[in-house]
Protein backbone atom coordinates (compact mmCIF):
# COMPACT_ATOMS: atom_id res chain seq x y z
CA UNK A 1 0.00 0.00 0.00
CA UNK A 2 2.66 2.14 1.09
CA UNK A 3 4.82 1.64 -2.00
CA UNK A 4 1.65 2.77 -4.70
CA UNK A 5 0.74 5.26 -2.61
CA UNK A 6 4.99 6.80 -2.76
CA UNK A 7 4.65 6.38 -6.34
CA UNK A 8 1.71 8.30 -7.30
CA UNK A 9 2.89 11.03 -4.73
CA UNK A 10 6.59 12.02 -6.10
CA UNK A 11 5.48 12.95 -9.27
CA UNK A 12 3.19 14.90 -7.76
CA UNK A 13 5.58 16.65 -5.85
CA UNK A 14 7.67 17.41 -8.72
CA UNK A 15 5.13 18.35 -10.47
CA UNK A 16 4.26 21.13 -7.41
CA UNK A 17 7.72 21.91 -7.45
CA UNK A 18 7.89 22.43 -11.31
CA UNK A 19 4.57 25.16 -11.16
CA UNK A 20 6.29 26.39 -8.41
CA UNK A 21 9.34 27.19 -10.50
CA UNK A 22 7.38 29.00 -13.18
CA UNK A 23 5.32 30.71 -11.04
CA UNK A 24 8.52 32.31 -9.38
CA UNK A 25 10.58 33.02 -13.14
CA UNK A 26 7.10 34.36 -14.74
CA UNK A 27 7.03 37.84 -13.07
CA UNK A 28 10.81 38.64 -14.39
CA UNK A 29 9.98 37.31 -17.93
CA UNK A 30 7.18 38.98 -18.66
CA UNK A 31 8.58 42.32 -18.33
CA UNK A 32 11.89 41.12 -19.71
CA UNK A 33 10.14 40.23 -22.68
CA UNK A 34 7.73 43.54 -22.55
CA UNK A 35 10.91 45.41 -21.99
CA UNK A 36 13.57 44.15 -23.63
CA UNK A 37 12.80 41.73 -26.51
CA UNK A 38 9.50 43.67 -27.67
CA UNK A 39 11.96 47.05 -28.02
CA UNK A 40 14.60 45.05 -29.18
CA UNK A 41 12.62 43.28 -32.35
CA UNK A 42 10.71 47.29 -32.64
CA UNK A 43 13.93 48.64 -33.51
CA UNK A 44 14.92 45.71 -35.51
CA UNK A 45 11.43 46.38 -37.70
CA UNK A 46 11.71 50.72 -37.48
CA UNK A 47 15.40 50.55 -38.86
CA UNK A 48 13.87 48.97 -42.27
CA UNK A 49 11.43 51.70 -42.73
CA UNK A 50 11.95 55.62 -44.24
CA UNK A 51 9.68 58.21 -43.00
CA UNK A 52 8.61 59.71 -46.29
CA UNK A 53 7.18 63.54 -46.63
CA UNK A 54 4.09 61.73 -48.53
CA UNK A 55 2.57 58.86 -47.70
CA UNK A 56 3.86 58.31 -44.23
CA UNK A 57 6.18 55.40 -43.59
CA UNK A 58 7.60 53.15 -46.39
CA UNK A 59 9.67 50.18 -46.87
CA UNK A 60 13.23 50.55 -48.04
CA UNK A 61 14.70 47.18 -47.02
CA UNK A 62 18.18 47.47 -45.81
CA UNK A 63 18.83 51.21 -47.49
CA UNK A 64 19.22 52.58 -43.66
CA UNK A 65 22.16 50.19 -42.79
CA UNK A 66 23.48 50.66 -46.33
CA UNK A 67 23.23 54.36 -45.46
CA UNK A 68 24.81 54.05 -41.72
CA UNK A 69 27.90 52.62 -43.23
CA UNK A 70 28.69 54.91 -45.47
CA UNK A 71 27.83 57.71 -42.94
CA UNK A 72 31.08 59.13 -42.15
CA UNK A 73 29.54 60.93 -38.72
CA UNK A 74 28.71 57.55 -37.63
CA UNK A 75 31.81 55.37 -38.97
CA UNK A 76 34.02 58.50 -37.25
CA UNK A 77 32.45 57.80 -34.32
CA UNK A 78 32.50 54.55 -34.14
CA UNK A 79 36.12 54.70 -34.98
CA UNK A 80 36.56 57.29 -31.86
CA UNK A 81 34.58 54.97 -29.39
CA UNK A 82 36.93 52.20 -30.60
CA UNK A 83 40.06 54.22 -29.76
CA UNK A 84 39.01 55.12 -26.48
CA UNK A 85 38.08 51.54 -25.88
CA UNK A 86 41.56 50.37 -26.90
CA UNK A 87 43.19 53.07 -24.21
CA UNK A 88 40.64 53.77 -21.92
CA UNK A 89 39.62 50.03 -20.88
CA UNK A 90 43.19 48.55 -20.74
CA UNK A 91 44.16 51.20 -18.13
CA UNK A 92 40.69 51.37 -16.06
CA UNK A 93 40.86 47.65 -15.39
CA UNK A 94 44.93 47.02 -15.11
CA UNK A 95 44.31 50.01 -12.66
CA UNK A 96 41.40 48.02 -10.81
CA UNK A 97 43.64 44.72 -10.50
CA UNK A 98 46.20 46.44 -9.53
CA UNK A 99 44.34 47.72 -6.61
CA UNK A 100 42.23 44.69 -5.85
CA UNK A 101 45.30 42.66 -5.89
CA UNK A 102 47.19 45.36 -3.25
CA UNK A 103 43.80 45.32 -1.01
CA UNK A 104 43.82 41.37 -0.88
CA UNK A 105 47.58 41.07 -0.02
CA UNK A 106 46.98 42.37 3.55
CA UNK A 107 50.19 44.71 3.20
CA UNK A 108 47.92 48.21 3.18
CA UNK A 109 47.33 50.42 6.60
CA UNK A 110 44.05 52.30 6.16
CA UNK A 111 42.47 49.03 3.51
CA UNK A 112 39.08 49.60 4.06
CA UNK A 113 39.55 53.39 3.87
CA UNK A 114 41.15 53.22 0.47
CA UNK A 115 38.89 50.59 -0.55
CA UNK A 116 35.74 52.68 0.04
CA UNK A 117 37.52 56.27 -1.13
CA UNK A 118 38.53 54.28 -4.11
CA UNK A 119 34.43 53.15 -4.69
CA UNK A 120 33.18 56.14 -3.73
CA UNK A 121 32.91 58.20 -6.81
CA UNK A 122 30.77 54.94 -8.50
CA UNK A 123 27.96 56.57 -6.32
CA UNK A 124 28.18 60.01 -8.36
CA UNK A 125 26.07 60.10 -10.98
CA UNK A 126 27.98 60.66 -14.84
CA UNK A 127 26.56 63.87 -14.97
CA UNK A 128 27.74 65.55 -11.70
CA UNK A 129 31.22 63.63 -12.44
CA UNK A 130 31.10 65.41 -15.96
CA UNK A 131 30.25 68.33 -14.70
CA UNK A 132 32.91 68.48 -11.87
CA UNK A 133 35.38 67.18 -13.82
CA UNK A 134 34.45 69.66 -16.60
CA UNK A 135 34.93 72.80 -13.72
CA UNK A 136 38.26 70.99 -12.66
CA UNK A 137 39.82 70.94 -16.49
CA UNK A 138 38.58 74.41 -16.93
CA UNK A 139 40.84 77.64 -17.78
CA UNK A 140 38.98 79.97 -15.81
CA UNK A 141 38.68 78.75 -12.17
CA UNK A 142 39.85 74.97 -12.62
CA UNK A 143 42.59 74.46 -9.85
CA UNK A 144 45.01 72.58 -12.68
CA UNK A 145 44.46 76.26 -15.08
CA UNK A 146 45.48 78.20 -11.49
CA UNK A 147 48.36 75.94 -10.45
CA UNK A 148 50.05 76.26 -13.49
CA UNK A 149 49.32 79.86 -13.86
CA UNK A 150 50.91 80.98 -10.58
CA UNK A 151 53.49 78.51 -10.97
CA UNK A 152 54.35 79.75 -14.14
CA UNK A 153 53.48 76.22 -16.04
CA UNK A 154 52.35 75.44 -18.80
CA UNK A 155 48.65 73.55 -18.48
CA UNK A 156 47.14 71.67 -21.73
CA UNK A 157 43.46 72.61 -22.19
CA UNK A 158 42.05 69.65 -21.05
CA UNK A 159 38.69 70.58 -23.41
CA UNK A 160 40.45 71.22 -26.76
CA UNK A 161 40.28 68.54 -29.51
CA UNK A 162 43.16 67.25 -29.32
CA UNK A 163 42.76 66.32 -25.33
CA UNK A 164 39.09 65.74 -25.06
CA UNK A 165 38.96 61.49 -25.85
CA UNK A 166 41.73 61.36 -23.07
CA UNK A 167 39.13 64.09 -21.07
CA UNK A 168 36.60 61.55 -21.24
CA UNK A 169 38.70 59.29 -20.43
CA UNK A 170 39.53 60.03 -17.18
CA UNK A 171 36.40 60.65 -16.18
CA UNK A 172 35.39 57.14 -17.26
CA UNK A 173 38.18 55.95 -15.47
CA UNK A 174 37.63 57.97 -12.30
CA UNK A 175 33.75 56.80 -11.81
CA UNK A 176 34.36 53.06 -12.67
CA UNK A 177 37.90 51.81 -11.45
CA UNK A 178 36.43 51.47 -7.92
CA UNK A 179 33.55 49.63 -9.34
CA UNK A 180 35.60 47.17 -10.96
CA UNK A 181 38.33 47.00 -8.49
CA UNK A 182 34.83 45.85 -6.04
CA UNK A 183 34.23 42.82 -8.14
CA UNK A 184 37.95 41.45 -8.19
CA UNK A 185 38.30 42.26 -5.04
CA UNK A 186 34.99 39.75 -4.30
CA UNK A 187 35.98 37.44 -6.38
CA UNK A 188 40.08 37.37 -5.02
CA UNK A 189 38.27 37.17 -1.12
CA UNK A 190 36.45 34.16 -2.28
CA UNK A 191 39.55 32.13 -3.10
CA UNK A 192 39.96 29.90 -0.44
CA UNK A 193 43.27 30.70 1.35
CA UNK A 194 44.43 26.82 1.51
CA UNK A 195 45.07 27.35 -1.99
CA UNK A 196 48.37 29.28 -1.49
CA UNK A 197 49.77 27.43 1.72
CA UNK A 198 51.31 25.16 -0.64
CA UNK A 199 52.63 27.89 -3.24
CA UNK A 200 54.12 29.89 -0.12
CA UNK A 201 56.05 27.09 1.12
CA UNK A 202 57.91 26.37 -2.18
CA UNK A 203 58.70 30.00 -1.86
CA UNK A 204 56.33 31.96 -3.68
CA UNK A 205 56.55 35.75 -2.89
CA UNK A 206 53.60 37.83 -3.60
CA UNK A 207 54.22 38.83 -6.90
CA UNK A 208 54.14 34.97 -8.14
CA UNK A 209 51.32 34.52 -6.07
CA UNK A 210 49.03 37.06 -7.63
CA UNK A 211 50.14 36.47 -11.25
CA UNK A 212 50.13 32.34 -11.50
CA UNK A 213 47.20 31.64 -8.46
CA UNK A 214 45.14 34.42 -8.03
CA UNK A 215 44.55 36.34 -11.68
CA UNK A 216 43.72 32.77 -13.04
CA UNK A 217 41.15 32.45 -10.12
CA UNK A 218 39.10 34.92 -10.92
CA UNK A 219 39.36 35.15 -14.58
CA UNK A 220 35.39 35.03 -14.93
CA UNK A 221 35.46 38.18 -12.82
CA UNK A 222 37.70 39.48 -15.22
CA UNK A 223 35.43 38.43 -18.29
CA UNK A 224 32.84 39.78 -16.77
CA UNK A 225 34.10 43.59 -15.88
CA UNK A 226 35.52 43.04 -19.42
CA UNK A 227 32.82 42.59 -21.49
CA UNK A 228 30.54 45.49 -19.13
CA UNK A 229 33.76 47.76 -19.65
CA UNK A 230 33.27 47.02 -23.73
CA UNK A 231 29.08 47.76 -23.47
CA UNK A 232 29.24 50.95 -21.80
CA UNK A 233 32.47 52.71 -24.21
CA UNK A 234 30.27 51.82 -27.52
CA UNK A 235 27.40 53.28 -25.49
CA UNK A 236 29.28 56.55 -23.96
CA UNK A 237 26.66 59.58 -23.88
CA UNK A 238 26.56 60.77 -20.80
CA UNK A 239 29.87 62.55 -20.27
CA UNK A 240 30.69 64.05 -23.85
CA UNK A 241 26.72 64.67 -24.09
CA UNK A 242 27.65 67.42 -20.94
CA UNK A 243 31.06 68.74 -22.18
CA UNK A 244 29.62 69.41 -25.28
CA UNK A 245 27.44 72.29 -23.62
CA UNK A 246 30.53 73.50 -22.36
CA UNK A 247 33.15 73.07 -25.26
CA UNK A 248 30.37 72.73 -28.49
CA UNK A 249 32.79 73.19 -31.05
CA UNK A 250 34.67 69.98 -29.90
CA UNK A 251 31.91 67.50 -28.87
CA UNK A 252 29.45 67.90 -31.75
CA UNK A 253 25.88 65.84 -32.10
CA UNK A 254 27.60 62.88 -33.92
CA UNK A 255 30.82 62.60 -31.08
CA UNK A 256 29.86 59.15 -29.93
CA UNK A 257 27.49 56.72 -32.31
CA UNK A 258 25.26 56.90 -29.26
CA UNK A 259 25.28 60.82 -29.24
CA UNK A 260 24.76 60.58 -32.60
CA UNK A 261 21.29 57.98 -32.63
CA UNK A 262 20.02 60.58 -29.91
CA UNK A 263 20.88 63.73 -32.66
CA UNK A 264 18.74 61.70 -35.06
CA UNK A 265 16.39 60.89 -33.10
CA UNK A 266 15.42 64.16 -31.12
CA UNK A 267 17.17 67.12 -33.20
CA UNK A 268 16.53 65.67 -36.57
CA UNK A 269 13.24 63.53 -35.90
CA UNK A 270 15.20 60.83 -38.56
CA UNK A 271 13.38 58.07 -35.59
CA UNK A 272 13.74 55.11 -38.61
CA UNK A 273 17.64 55.89 -39.26
CA UNK A 274 18.71 56.56 -36.01
CA UNK A 275 16.59 53.07 -34.98
CA UNK A 276 19.00 51.99 -38.02
CA UNK A 277 22.40 53.32 -35.87
CA UNK A 278 20.93 52.05 -32.53
CA UNK A 279 20.55 48.73 -33.73
CA UNK A 280 23.70 48.45 -35.99
CA UNK A 281 25.94 49.96 -32.97
CA UNK A 282 24.02 47.17 -30.86
CA UNK A 283 25.31 44.16 -33.31
CA UNK A 284 28.41 45.51 -33.10
CA UNK A 285 28.83 45.58 -29.17
CA UNK A 286 27.23 41.81 -29.21
CA UNK A 287 29.90 40.99 -32.27
CA UNK A 288 32.85 42.48 -30.40
CA UNK A 289 31.44 41.01 -26.83
CA UNK A 290 31.22 37.58 -28.37
CA UNK A 291 34.99 37.77 -30.01
CA UNK A 292 36.10 38.72 -26.90
CA UNK A 293 34.52 35.80 -24.95
CA UNK A 294 35.89 33.44 -27.81
CA UNK A 295 38.87 34.59 -27.47
CA UNK A 296 39.91 34.19 -23.70
CA UNK A 297 37.93 30.52 -24.36
CA UNK A 298 40.47 29.60 -26.58
CA UNK A 299 43.39 30.80 -24.10
CA UNK A 300 41.61 29.14 -21.45
CA UNK A 301 41.74 26.14 -23.50
CA UNK A 302 45.33 26.34 -24.48
CA UNK A 303 46.68 26.51 -21.13
CA UNK B 1 48.83 31.63 9.55
CA UNK B 2 50.37 35.25 10.66
CA UNK B 3 49.30 38.45 9.43
CA UNK B 4 51.29 39.77 6.24
CA UNK B 5 53.77 42.83 7.10
CA UNK B 6 52.24 45.55 6.43
CA UNK B 7 54.33 47.92 3.89
CA UNK B 8 54.49 51.43 4.27
CA UNK B 9 55.81 52.03 1.23
CA UNK B 10 52.74 50.32 -0.45
CA UNK B 11 50.73 52.56 1.78
CA UNK B 12 51.88 55.72 0.90
CA UNK B 13 51.28 55.77 -2.80
CA UNK B 14 47.88 54.34 -1.99
CA UNK B 15 47.21 56.95 -0.46
CA UNK B 16 48.27 59.05 -3.16
CA UNK B 17 45.78 57.11 -5.55
CA UNK B 18 43.23 57.70 -3.35
CA UNK B 19 44.08 61.53 -3.34
CA UNK B 20 43.03 61.44 -6.78
CA UNK B 21 39.82 59.77 -6.39
CA UNK B 22 38.92 62.35 -3.63
CA UNK B 23 40.42 65.34 -5.25
CA UNK B 24 36.94 66.37 -7.39
CA UNK B 25 35.01 65.36 -4.49
CA UNK B 26 37.33 67.91 -1.93
CA UNK B 27 36.73 70.09 -4.87
CA UNK B 28 33.10 69.97 -5.00
CA UNK B 29 32.57 69.76 -1.16
CA UNK B 30 35.13 73.18 -0.63
CA UNK B 31 33.51 75.06 -4.05
CA UNK B 32 30.20 74.61 -2.98
CA UNK B 33 31.09 77.06 -0.07
CA UNK B 34 32.15 80.13 -2.28
CA UNK B 35 29.44 82.72 -3.81
CA UNK B 36 30.04 83.05 -7.72
CA UNK B 37 32.34 85.56 -7.97
CA UNK B 38 34.51 83.68 -4.99
CA UNK B 39 34.50 80.91 -7.81
CA UNK B 40 36.55 82.77 -10.10
CA UNK B 41 38.78 84.88 -7.37
CA UNK B 42 39.73 81.85 -5.46
CA UNK B 43 42.39 79.15 -5.78
CA UNK B 44 39.80 76.14 -6.53
CA UNK B 45 41.01 73.64 -3.86
CA UNK B 46 40.85 76.17 -0.78
CA UNK B 47 38.24 78.25 0.24
CA UNK B 48 37.45 81.66 -0.36
CA UNK B 49 37.05 84.59 2.07
CA UNK B 50 33.22 84.40 1.64
CA UNK B 51 31.62 81.79 3.37
CA UNK B 52 28.35 81.00 1.11
CA UNK B 53 27.34 77.82 1.52
CA UNK B 54 24.39 79.01 3.28
CA UNK B 55 23.34 81.16 0.48
CA UNK B 56 23.92 78.66 -1.58
CA UNK B 57 21.72 76.21 -0.27
CA UNK B 58 18.92 78.30 0.07
CA UNK B 59 19.26 79.39 -3.40
CA UNK B 60 19.43 75.82 -4.83
CA UNK B 61 16.10 75.23 -2.69
CA UNK B 62 14.21 78.29 -3.75
CA UNK B 63 15.31 79.03 -7.21
CA UNK B 64 12.62 77.70 -10.02
CA UNK B 65 9.93 78.02 -7.50
CA UNK B 66 11.74 75.26 -5.35
CA UNK B 67 12.39 72.92 -8.38
CA UNK B 68 15.64 71.06 -6.68
CA UNK B 69 12.96 69.35 -3.91
CA UNK B 70 10.82 68.25 -7.03
CA UNK B 71 14.12 66.55 -8.55
CA UNK B 72 15.04 65.40 -5.05
CA UNK B 73 11.81 63.50 -4.60
CA UNK B 74 11.38 62.56 -7.84
CA UNK B 75 15.07 60.63 -8.13
CA UNK B 76 14.32 58.74 -4.55
CA UNK B 77 10.76 57.76 -5.91
CA UNK B 78 12.45 56.43 -9.65
CA UNK B 79 15.23 55.01 -8.04
CA UNK B 80 13.56 53.14 -4.91
CA UNK B 81 10.53 52.00 -6.97
CA UNK B 82 12.80 50.35 -9.37
CA UNK B 83 15.20 48.95 -7.02
CA UNK B 84 12.73 47.29 -4.72
CA UNK B 85 10.77 46.08 -8.00
CA UNK B 86 13.90 44.69 -9.87
CA UNK B 87 14.73 43.56 -6.49
CA UNK B 88 11.82 41.23 -5.82
CA UNK B 89 12.14 39.99 -9.60
CA UNK B 90 15.77 38.96 -9.96
CA UNK B 91 15.51 37.07 -6.52
CA UNK B 92 12.30 35.10 -7.16
CA UNK B 93 13.78 34.18 -10.64
CA UNK B 94 17.34 33.38 -9.13
CA UNK B 95 16.18 31.42 -6.90
CA UNK B 96 14.06 29.13 -8.63
CA UNK B 97 16.76 29.07 -11.53
CA UNK B 98 19.26 27.99 -8.81
CA UNK B 99 17.14 25.57 -6.64
CA UNK B 100 14.62 24.13 -8.99
CA UNK B 101 15.07 21.88 -12.20
CA UNK B 102 12.61 22.55 -14.45
CA UNK B 103 11.57 21.96 -18.51
CA UNK B 104 13.21 25.13 -20.66
CA UNK B 105 15.18 27.14 -17.33
CA UNK B 106 18.52 26.17 -18.94
CA UNK B 107 17.56 27.87 -22.19
CA UNK B 108 15.41 30.45 -20.42
CA UNK B 109 18.70 31.32 -18.49
CA UNK B 110 21.22 31.31 -21.12
CA UNK B 111 18.71 34.20 -22.64
CA UNK B 112 19.00 36.21 -19.76
CA UNK B 113 22.44 35.42 -19.61
CA UNK B 114 22.78 36.71 -23.54
CA UNK B 115 20.44 39.74 -23.08
CA UNK B 116 23.33 41.25 -20.27
CA UNK B 117 24.73 42.22 -23.63
CA UNK B 118 21.79 43.87 -24.93
CA UNK B 119 23.06 47.74 -25.02
CA UNK B 120 20.50 49.79 -23.41
CA UNK B 121 21.34 52.28 -26.60
CA UNK B 122 19.76 50.07 -29.25
CA UNK B 123 16.55 49.74 -26.99
CA UNK B 124 15.89 53.68 -25.57
CA UNK B 125 14.84 55.11 -28.86
CA UNK B 126 12.24 52.04 -29.59
CA UNK B 127 11.42 51.80 -25.86
CA UNK B 128 10.57 55.76 -26.24
CA UNK B 129 8.42 55.45 -29.47
CA UNK B 130 6.50 52.58 -27.67
CA UNK B 131 5.90 54.33 -24.45
CA UNK B 132 4.82 57.41 -26.64
CA UNK B 133 2.17 55.47 -28.23
CA UNK B 134 1.17 53.57 -25.10
CA UNK B 135 1.03 57.44 -23.78
CA UNK B 136 3.38 56.35 -20.90
CA UNK B 137 5.69 59.09 -22.03
CA UNK B 138 6.40 61.81 -19.21
CA UNK B 139 4.91 59.18 -16.62
CA UNK B 140 7.31 58.11 -13.95
CA UNK B 141 6.45 54.54 -15.55
CA UNK B 142 8.72 55.75 -18.21
CA UNK B 143 11.80 55.62 -15.63
CA UNK B 144 10.35 52.31 -13.55
CA UNK B 145 9.05 49.90 -15.99
CA UNK B 146 12.11 49.36 -17.86
CA UNK B 147 14.90 49.92 -14.69
CA UNK B 148 12.77 46.66 -13.35
CA UNK B 149 14.50 44.29 -15.58
CA UNK B 150 18.01 43.62 -14.48
CA UNK B 151 19.68 40.72 -16.26
CA UNK B 152 22.69 40.90 -14.37
CA UNK B 153 20.87 40.93 -11.27
CA UNK B 154 19.32 38.15 -11.72
CA UNK B 155 22.67 36.74 -12.65
CA UNK B 156 23.77 37.74 -9.32
CA UNK B 157 20.91 35.91 -7.53
CA UNK B 158 21.33 32.47 -8.86
CA UNK B 159 24.63 32.57 -8.12
CA UNK B 160 24.17 33.67 -5.06
CA UNK B 161 21.24 31.41 -3.94
CA UNK B 162 22.77 28.54 -5.38
CA UNK B 163 25.90 29.17 -3.04
CA UNK B 164 23.91 30.13 -0.09
CA UNK B 165 20.87 27.75 0.23
CA UNK B 166 21.27 24.36 0.80
CA UNK B 167 19.42 21.32 -0.65
CA UNK B 168 19.38 19.58 2.82
CA UNK B 169 17.32 22.87 4.16
CA UNK B 170 14.57 22.55 1.07
CA UNK B 171 14.32 18.78 1.93
CA UNK B 172 13.61 19.42 5.79
CA UNK B 173 11.34 22.05 5.35
CA UNK B 174 9.04 20.18 2.54
CA UNK B 175 9.02 17.12 4.89
CA UNK B 176 7.93 19.45 7.64
CA UNK B 177 4.81 19.88 5.06
CA UNK B 178 5.63 23.52 3.83
CA UNK B 179 4.67 24.82 0.66
CA UNK B 180 7.23 25.98 -2.05
CA UNK B 181 6.28 29.97 -1.70
CA UNK B 182 6.48 29.20 2.16
CA UNK B 183 9.86 27.93 1.84
CA UNK B 184 11.03 30.83 -0.36
CA UNK B 185 9.27 33.52 1.77
CA UNK B 186 9.88 32.24 5.73
CA UNK B 187 13.35 30.46 5.22
CA UNK B 188 15.07 31.13 1.71
CA UNK B 189 14.26 35.06 1.60
CA UNK B 190 16.09 35.88 4.98
CA UNK B 191 19.11 33.97 3.85
CA UNK B 192 19.43 35.25 0.30
CA UNK B 193 19.51 39.36 2.48
CA UNK B 194 23.13 39.99 1.23
CA UNK B 195 22.56 39.23 -2.26
CA UNK B 196 19.24 41.09 -2.28
CA UNK B 197 20.84 44.16 -0.86
CA UNK B 198 23.23 44.07 -3.34
CA UNK B 199 20.91 43.89 -6.00
CA UNK B 200 18.83 46.66 -4.54
CA UNK B 201 21.58 49.21 -4.17
CA UNK B 202 23.20 48.31 -7.35
CA UNK B 203 19.96 48.94 -9.19
CA UNK B 204 19.30 51.72 -6.99
CA UNK B 205 22.75 53.61 -8.11
CA UNK B 206 21.98 52.29 -11.65
CA UNK B 207 18.49 53.75 -11.76
CA UNK B 208 19.81 57.16 -9.69
CA UNK B 209 22.34 58.13 -11.94
CA UNK B 210 20.53 57.24 -15.08
CA UNK B 211 20.69 60.49 -17.79
CA UNK B 212 20.12 58.58 -21.12
CA UNK B 213 16.55 57.65 -19.94
CA UNK B 214 14.96 60.23 -18.11
CA UNK B 215 16.79 63.04 -20.67
CA UNK B 216 14.70 61.24 -23.74
CA UNK B 217 11.31 59.93 -21.91
CA UNK B 218 10.08 63.46 -19.88
CA UNK B 219 9.23 66.71 -20.68
CA UNK B 220 8.10 68.56 -17.69
CA UNK B 221 10.37 70.10 -16.01
CA UNK B 222 8.55 69.00 -12.19
CA UNK B 223 8.72 65.49 -12.92
CA UNK B 224 12.77 65.46 -13.90
CA UNK B 225 15.49 63.41 -11.61
CA UNK B 226 18.33 64.92 -10.37
CA UNK B 227 20.61 64.19 -13.29
CA UNK B 228 18.44 65.57 -15.63
CA UNK B 229 17.95 68.60 -13.92
CA UNK B 230 21.09 69.85 -12.94
CA UNK B 231 22.38 69.35 -16.38
CA UNK B 232 20.03 71.70 -17.01
CA UNK B 233 21.25 74.04 -15.30
CA UNK B 234 24.23 73.21 -16.18
CA UNK B 235 23.54 74.02 -19.74
CA UNK B 236 21.62 77.67 -18.97
CA UNK B 237 25.11 78.39 -16.77
CA UNK B 238 27.21 77.64 -19.81
CA UNK B 239 25.22 79.67 -22.33
CA UNK B 240 24.57 82.46 -19.67
CA UNK B 241 21.35 83.29 -19.24
CA UNK B 242 19.31 82.21 -15.66
CA UNK B 243 21.03 84.83 -13.31
CA UNK B 244 24.26 85.54 -12.12
CA UNK B 245 24.20 82.74 -9.21
CA UNK B 246 23.60 79.85 -11.28
CA UNK B 247 27.20 78.34 -11.08
CA UNK B 248 27.06 78.27 -7.36
CA UNK B 249 23.73 76.69 -7.65
CA UNK B 250 24.82 74.09 -9.68
CA UNK B 251 28.11 73.12 -7.58
CA UNK B 252 25.91 72.89 -4.68
CA UNK B 253 22.58 71.45 -6.20
CA UNK B 254 25.13 68.33 -7.25
CA UNK B 255 26.99 68.32 -4.07
CA UNK B 256 23.64 67.68 -2.15
CA UNK B 257 22.82 65.11 -4.92
CA UNK B 258 25.50 63.19 -4.36
CA UNK B 259 24.88 62.78 -0.43
CA UNK B 260 21.79 60.02 -0.39
CA UNK B 261 23.70 57.30 -2.18
CA UNK B 262 27.27 57.91 -0.47
CA UNK B 263 25.25 57.66 2.94
CA UNK B 264 23.73 54.56 1.45
CA UNK B 265 26.70 52.57 0.68
CA UNK B 266 28.76 53.66 3.61
CA UNK B 267 25.33 52.28 5.96
CA UNK B 268 24.65 49.17 3.74
CA UNK B 269 28.22 48.53 3.68
CA UNK B 270 28.15 45.04 5.26
CA UNK B 271 25.78 43.79 3.64
CA UNK B 272 26.66 44.56 -0.23
CA UNK B 273 30.12 43.64 -0.18
CA UNK B 274 29.39 40.64 1.38
CA UNK B 275 26.52 40.24 -0.80
CA UNK B 276 29.10 40.39 -3.80
CA UNK B 277 31.71 38.26 -1.72
CA UNK B 278 30.00 35.40 -0.57
CA UNK B 279 29.43 33.63 -3.70
CA UNK B 280 28.14 36.53 -5.99
CA UNK B 281 30.63 36.80 -8.33
CA UNK B 282 32.54 33.64 -8.19
CA UNK B 283 31.30 32.69 -12.01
Amino acid sequence: MTTTAEKASAPTWRRRQRIAAYLFVAPFFVFFVLMLLVPLFYAGYLSFFREQLIGGNAFVGLDNYVRALQDERFLRGVLRVTLFLLVQVPVMLGLALLFALVLDSGRLRFASLVRLGIFLPYAIPGVIAALMWGYLYGQDFGPFAQAGRALGLPVPEFLSSGWMLASIGNIVTWSFVGYNMIIMYAALRAIPAEIYEAARMDGAGEFRLAWSIKIPSIRPSLLLTLIFSVIGSFQLFTEPQLLKSISPVVVTGEYTPNLYAFTLAFSRSELNYAAAVSFLLGILIMIVSYVVQLSTQRRERQR
Amino acid sequence: MSAPRRSNLLTVLMLGVLAYFLLPVVWLVVASTKSNSGLFRSFGLWFDRDFALGDNLRSVFTRDDGVFVRWLVNTFAYAGLSAVGATVLATMAGYAFAKYTFPGGRLLFNIVLGAVMIPTTALAIPTYLLFSNAGLTNTPWAIILPSIVNPFGLYLMTVYAQSAIDDSLLESARIDGAGEFRIFWQVCARILAPGMVTVLLFTLVATWNNYFLPLIMLQDTDKLPLTVGLAQWQSAATRGNGGEALYSSVITGAMVSTLPLIAMFLFLQRYWQSGLADGGVKG
